[in-house]
């Protein structure tokens, strides 16, 4: 297969090239890049990025520790907060949350290298094995876990670390949720999701039970009626649908399902990609998409927005990253059907949209791309079997600022609840202010909870 | 363009920037390369009596203190006096001489207290030619366990006797270097007057062990797993030096003594402030030996173009403005008052100002206001004190403002006063002078 090949195809790249184009995109950081870098912090008082950051890690404290000389001290503090401090290091969207709140961008337009740093720090300890929290006495107080994703995983460490026995179920091959199966190849190098699996386990304490899916497998009934308490750490299972013609077409194909596809294959030449891609949405699936079909090898890769630039929910940096690779990014464009020839994708008809009284209307223009695979990353929805009578909020799962949902002894966090926000580090933080309120519920309860669904 | 031509005890110099006598000027090779980038003296690297030169450790000889982005604060060095043999030294200086006599080359000498050992080295550095000595009564490690360098600086009965010396075998200029490895300066440096000394030097390094490595529990630098106490240097010294400096300047006995001034020059400010404390030139080391000879380019232009911004035509226009200003403690005016302001605009809110103050001084200073970060002086509290201007990493965002004369201190209720009050007359202290009635 040649690189212009056209429809979709594998190989379009030399071998070598597959391996450049997936590799760490940030390596880390040597020890003296480190050390000039944690050199910018100011060591804050009361520091704007520790109330940017869901998980509240003290980041002024962790990068005055690397700064002399004290990687590991500064791990800890990291891991203190957020067990799942080296996937967030990578896939945080610092430049919105931690690194936009920096006060050295108010000096001088560049924020200290927050994730970066944090990156620093947490592979040094992990690399060592060095595990910073020992498991407290068994309390005999047993806990089910749906979903080995960010906010499982937190929630599963912390909770082990007070000494209750952890049983997570996932109906996945392998543990990790959307760090083993939704991040873009590139953030998470290396095997990194499963290192952080391995990495996490050796609190002891926790069992992982792959291939055992809500609904099919088990109801929420029979956790509840097995276990103290249970945390539903769920995610979205679903993709929303584009609802127009064409979408049944040869080519068309989710975004979630490719970059998943991506993390798990071996060898990436046997990926096929379309010459020319068409990415639809305007979030970071968009972006993780997009790029990495361009580091396949497609020629042509769009992405197109129905909304403008501001509107968009990828960062600026992912925006910059995506255009720094070669991907084009077009706003005020909406899908209207999808043209085929031969039962497969030909190319993508567009409305041309705009903004009038706070409304998106169509203009009446259409555009077409010509195009021979589309990517839709328009969104992903709550899915789930199992729940019983558990009360929902717009389609997610409702729950309080503790994450107990309505039914006693269950508690949600991340993406499947009415509080998620699409965000690893939301979903850690839930897992673990969830396990906390675990814990407190079971010490102050004196008896095993009863079950009451 | 301002005139930096340098007239130091009648040794001159195209500028008043002479390389200290340390490591750089240990041999005609770096000589040569200092006069090629512009430097306008060199203090050649101190010689020692005839004979089998000394040995230096064949191990580490510096050690530093790094502040951030590992820039070098502090240097440490426990190197001895030229281990090179007395002729060849000789022989080269006579040679450099020759090649650059528009520049100023000064011999640094160190032999034993004993008069027959200065009578005997004096007549060989004359016949070089350089244009002057400097008595090395500073070097703080090494030779003065032998009786040497500050074993001499510390006895100001020694240094009157070997300058008395000097001056009687030799014309050249005498330029009496000082260790700053004593509890007032000002004894060694009137001791050097009485003996006849033409200028003092000053300072030569400071005594001082940099670090210790807490691997093996050795001071660095380690010498097989010991450690010495060192000469200490470079920028963080120069606070200390500046006030050794002024401390000769104003001293009735010195006054008007001619100064080099050592310690931490690094950059065309540093040397300026010298000047203004009394110097009439600067002696530079651990700047070169960081960033290299081409480092006087920056000092001349910088120099020079702030004495053009400022009118200044001569080095004498500098020499010793600021002497007037320095004085004790108990002559400052307790009727000035100073609060603090913050720059809203500058304010980058690191909130460092807020919790150096509420932590460790006055409570002086918001974090909160409406439920914003804000930080803020309150005046009721400020007593002016300048810590949060120190600690703030933007400059001139933080500024001490004076309230002007008959304005209410919020803090004490008073207005204040235009009259000017000292600790001397102040009805808390015992000893207050009282006004004759």
């Amino acid at each position: 297969m040649d690189r212009l090949g056209s429809g979709i195809a594998g190989g379009r790249l030399a071998p070598a090239d597959y391996e450049t184009n997936f590799s760490d995109l940030h390596p880390r950081f040597d020890r003296h890049e480190a050390l000039v870098a944690s050199d910018r912090c100011y060591y804050c008082h009361d520091a704007p990025c520790v109330t940017a950051c869901p998980t509240a890690i003290d980041i002024p404290l962790f990068i005055r520790q690397i700064s002399t000389g004290n990687p590991l001290g500064s791990a800890r503090t990291i891991f203190s907060q957020n067990s799942l401090g080296g996937m967030c290091a990578r896939v945080c969207p610092t430049e919105t949350l931690c690194e936009e709140a920096c006060v050295r961008n108010t000096a001088e337009n560049r924020p200290v290298d927050i994730g970066r740093l944090q990156r620093y720090a947490t592979d040094i300890a992990m690399e060592t094995g060095r595990q910073f929290f020992a498991r407290a006495a068994d309390t005999g107080k047993t806990i089910a876990v749906v979903g080995a994703g960010p906010a499982g995983l937190a929630c599963a460490h912390r909770a082990a670390l007070h000494g209750h026995a952890v049983v997570i179920f996932d109906a996945r091959e392998k543990a990790g949720g959307l760090n083993e199966y939704g991040i873009a190849t590139y953030k998470a190098a290396d095997d990194f999701a499963q290192r952080e699996v391995d990495y996490l386990l050796a609190i002891g304490g926790i069992e992982i039970r792959t291939g055992q899916a809500l609904g099919r497998d088990f109801s929420l009934s029979d956790l509840t009626a097995k276990y103290d308490a249970v945390f539903l750490g769920l995610g979205l299972a679903g993709v929303n649908a584009l609802g127009v013609e064409g979408e049944d077409l040869a080519g068309v194909d989710d975004a979630v399902d490719f970059i998943a596809t991506l993390r798990q294959v071996d060898d990436k030449a046997t990926l096929p990609i379309g010459r020319r891609v068409v990415v639809l949405g305007g979030g970071m699936t968009a972006i993780d998409a997009a790029i990495q079909a361009k580091l396949l090898g497609a020629e042509e890769v769009t992405i197109c927005y129905r909304r403008g630039k501001e509107q968009m929910n990828a960062s600026v940096y992912e925006q910059d990253l995506a255009a720094s690779k070669g991907v084009s990014i077009r706003h005020w464009l909406a899908p209207k059907r999808i043209l085929g020839r031969d039962d497969a994708v030909a190319g993508i008809e567009l409305d041309y949209t705009a903004l009038r009284d706070g409304h998106l209307t169509q203009t009446g223009e259409t555009g077409v791309i010509a195009c021979d695979q589309v990517m839709k990353a328009i969104g992903q929805s709550f899915k789930a079997s199992g729940l019983g009578s558990l009360a929902m909020e717009r389609g997610r799962i409702l729950v309080d600022e503790h994450c107990r949902t309505s039914l006693e002894g269950v508690y949600a966090g991340g993406d499947c609840t009415n509080r998620g926000e699409d965000l690893t580090v939301q979903a850690v933080a839930h897992g673990r202010d969830a396990a906390e309120a675990i814990h407190h519920h079971l010490a102050s309860a004196g008896q095993p909870a009863v079950a009451v669904a | 363009m301002a005139d930096l031509r340098n007239n130091f005890v009648g040794i001159k110099s195209p500028n008043p920037f002479w390389l200290a006598s340390a490591p750089p000027t240990d041999k005609a090779y770096n000589v040569e390369r200092a006069f090629k980038a512009g430097w306008g003296g060199v203090v050649w690297k101190t010689l020692g009596s005839e004979g089998p030169p000394v040995v230096n450790v064949n191990g580490p000889r510096y050690g530093a203190i790094w502040g951030a982005d590992r820039r070098l604060l502090g240097l440490n060095n426990i190197e001895l006096i030229t281990d090179r043999d007395l002729q060849t030294n000789l022989r080269e200086m006579k040679q450099v001489k020759m090649n650059w006599p528009d520049r100023a080359l000064v011999a640094s000498i160190m032999v034993p207290c004993v008069e027959e050992e200065w009578r005997a080295i004096l007549p060989l550095v004359e016949e070089t030619g350089v244009d002057g000595i400097e008595l090395n009564f500073g070097c703080p490690h090494g030779m003065s366990e032998r009786g040497m360098g500050s074993a001499v600086g510390q006895v100001p009965e020694y240094i009157e006797m070997v300058v008395r010396w000097c001056k009687q075998y030799t014309r050249m200029p005498v330029i009496t270097k000082l260790t700053p490895n004593i509890s007032d300066i000002r004894h060694p440096a009137r001791a050097a007057k009485r003996g006849g000394s033409d200028a003092v030097s000053l300072i030569n390094t400071i005594s001082s062990i940099v670090s210790v490595d807490l691997d093996t529990f050795s001071p660095n630098p380690s010498i097989a797993g010991k450690g010495s106490h060192g000469g200490y240097c470079g920028p963080a010294v120069k606070p200390i030096a500046l006030n050794m400096v002024a401390e000769i300047a104003r001293d009735p006995e010195t006054y008007r003594m001619p100064i080099s001034g050592i310690g931490g020059v690094t950059t065309w400010r540093d040397a300026a402030e010298f000047l203004a404390l009394g110097a009439g030139n600067v002696q530079v080391c651990t700047a070169a030996m960081t960033y290299g000879f081409k480092i006087v380019e920056e000092m001349i232009s910088g120099l020079s173009d702030w004495m053009d911004e400022k009118g200044h035509k001569t080095l004498d226009d500098v020499t010793g403005r600021a002497v007037g200003n320095v004085t004790d403690w108990q002559y400052l005016n307790l009727n000035y008052v100073a609060k603090a302001h913050i720059d809203q605009d500058a304010c980058i809110k690191c909130g460092r100002c807020h919790i150096a103050c509420e932590d460790t001084s006055h409570q002086a200073i918001t974090q909160m206001v409406d439920g914003v970060r804000h930080f803020e002086v309150i005046e009721e509290e400020c007593v002016g004190c300048n810590l949060c201007v120190n600690v703030c990493p933007v400059e001139h965002c933080i500024t001490l403002e004076a309230l002007p004369a008959g304005q209410l201190d919020k803090r004490t209720g008073k207005r204040v006063d235009p009259a000017y009050a000292n600790w001397t007359q102040h009805p808390n202290n015992p000893m207050a002078v009282q006004a004759a009635e």
